[in-house]
């Protein structure tokens, strides 16, 4: 059972949280196999999704996990809610409070909007993505995913490619993996990378890394995490053209084969072929791609019942 | 008691459910955590009598609990391994004590959920009394008196490095 109230990112979380999370994630994997996918466990409690950014697999998979924990799942968007007639987050926080909410799992375009409610709600509060800042679950999810591939979490050698400044899976799994003694290679344009990473480099010591080559970060790699461009979140041009995008660092064929034989990769979607990543890449032998979204079902399960089970 | 009575204990469970069954295949299930290894054990014992391995499976109870927002801190949920298509099965649940009920009761409502068994057996080492629900076992190791403020504790090599059972008073 987790100590804490809420889940609002991996920098917070203790090693012996984390693996409470996977190791207990792994057991609930079970419950997805079988033919009636449900336990009674948090029957009574309600979550609400709130999400007042686009997403298909987070949103989904939170209302999965709740729901095969029999959990009543509530979502709101942002379109159909009150506050597209003008209400605050703040309110609309107190009103899902009012109404005895169990846990709230939040998407906002600010960085630190689940902290803020984190304070002022009863319910528990998950952080399903705040801007460019964090994303616990996927983070977790990854490790679960590489976890199980490769039978460690330490004494890896994990790139992340692609579009970091605006990447808050990246600042997760650079918080988590580190913890863990893992290498992470952060590679990209140096436009796509966030300002003061030298700073976050230095808290980090031996086990981050920064490059804007893509030979240098895929070489020997054991995990390759490709991240998409974000697009909707430039206001301003980053780079000349998409194919000149891809052409330094787009994941091909050719410069997987420069990681280690056994290499993993993943990406936590939505992917964008042909931009990040080669379609003969996100389909072939070494993807995982599909096993973290399967996972992110058991990861959220977990992470619900050790906030909620208590 | 100590590791040849456990043994010998295990060895009749495994007798008794054999004639009881009257050569039926039936399929153990060991509840987490002392369950499981007893199952082994049991399975081993009918597997050398009756020339045929039965099916084994393990079942955690904590999903299933009544008294999840109760227990100040629970242990990591372990492992389910239920074999597929126990539908009109004989399934045997094994556990090492048997005292208020509640986990029996929790592991029928699990077990439930996997299909309809043709029936449903219970095999503990322990019948320690004080039941809190209209629950027996239909094959007990050994039946002990015990006081409320007592602990009783199996010990498996498995698990514990030993077999032994403990009956202790609680701190």
């Amino acid at each position: 059972m987790l100590k804490r109230k809420d889940l609002l990112g991996t920098q917070e979380l203790s090693r012996d949280e984390v693996l409470e999370i996977l190791d207990t994630a792994e057991s609930f994997q079970e419950v997805s196999t079988r033919p009636i996918k449900k336990v009674p466990t948090l029957r009574g409690k309600t979550v609400i999704n709130l999400f007042f950014e686009a997403s298909t697999r987070t949103r989904t998979s939170f209302e999965i996990a709740g729901k095969r924990l029999s959990a009543d799942v509530v979502n709101i968007s942002a379109s159909t809610s009150s506050v597209s007639k003008g209400e605050t987050l703040i309110d609309t926080a107190r009103t899902l409070d009012a109404m005895a909410a169990d846990c709230v799992v939040i998407r906002h375009s600010a960085s630190g909007a689940p902290h803020t409610l984190a304070k002022l709600t009863k319910a528990a509060i998950v952080n399903g993505g705040d801007g460019a800042h964090e994303h616990p679950t996927q983070a977790l999810l990854d490790a679960f995913t590489i976890r199980q591939r490769k039978g460690r979490l330490n004494d890896l050698k994990v790139a992340i490619i692609g579009d970091v400044a605006h990447s808050r899976v990246a600042r997760s799994n650079v918080h988590l993996l580190t913890k863990f003694g893992t290498h992470v290679w952060l590679c990209s344009a140096p436009t796509l990378m966030p300002a003061g990473i030298e700073k976050i480099v230095c808290d980090h010591g031996e086990f981050l890394h920064v490059t804007s080559s893509m030979d240098e970060a895929v070489e020997q790699a054991d995990v390759v995490m490709m991240l998409r461009v974000q697009f909707e979140r430039m206001s301003e041009s980053f780079f000349p053209s998409i194919r000149e995008y891809f052409r330094y660092y787009g994941l091909t064929r050719e410069r997987a084969e420069r990681a280690k034989s056994d290499v993993i990769i993943m990406h936590p979607g939505p992917m964008n072929r042909g931009v990040e990543i080669a379609t003969d890449v996100a389909d072939g032998p070494f993807s995982v791609i599909l096993d973290q979204v399967s996972a992110g079902v058991a990861v959220r399960m977990a992470v619900l019942f050790l906030l909620l089970g208590g | 008691m100590k590791t040849h009575e456990v043994n010998a204990t295990l060895d009749r469970m495994a007798m008794e459910i054999l004639e009881a069954n009257n050569g039926r295949p039936v399929v153990l299930i060991g509840i987490q955590r002392r369950g499981v290894p007893m199952a082994r054990r049991i399975a081993g014992q009918m597997a050398e009598k009756a020339h045929r391995e039965p099916q084994i499976g393990t079942l955690d109870i904590n999903l299933y609990r009544d008294d999840l927002t109760r227990v100040a801190s629970q242990p990591v949920v372990q492992k389910t391994e239920v074999p597929p298509n126990i539908d009109d099965r004989d399934v045997v649940l094994v556990d090492d004590v048997l005292y208020t009920g509640r986990t029996v009761r929790a592991a029928l409502d699990a077990l439930c959920d996997f299909g309809r068994m043709r029936t449903i057996q219970l095999a503990v080492m322990i019948d320690r009394g004080h039941r809190e629900l209209p629950i027996e076992a239909n094959f007990i190791g050994k039946k002990i008196t015990t006081k409320d403020n007592e602990v009783v504790e199996v010990k498996l090599t498995e698990i514990d490095g030993e077999d032994a059972i403990y009956v202790m008073e609680k701190i």
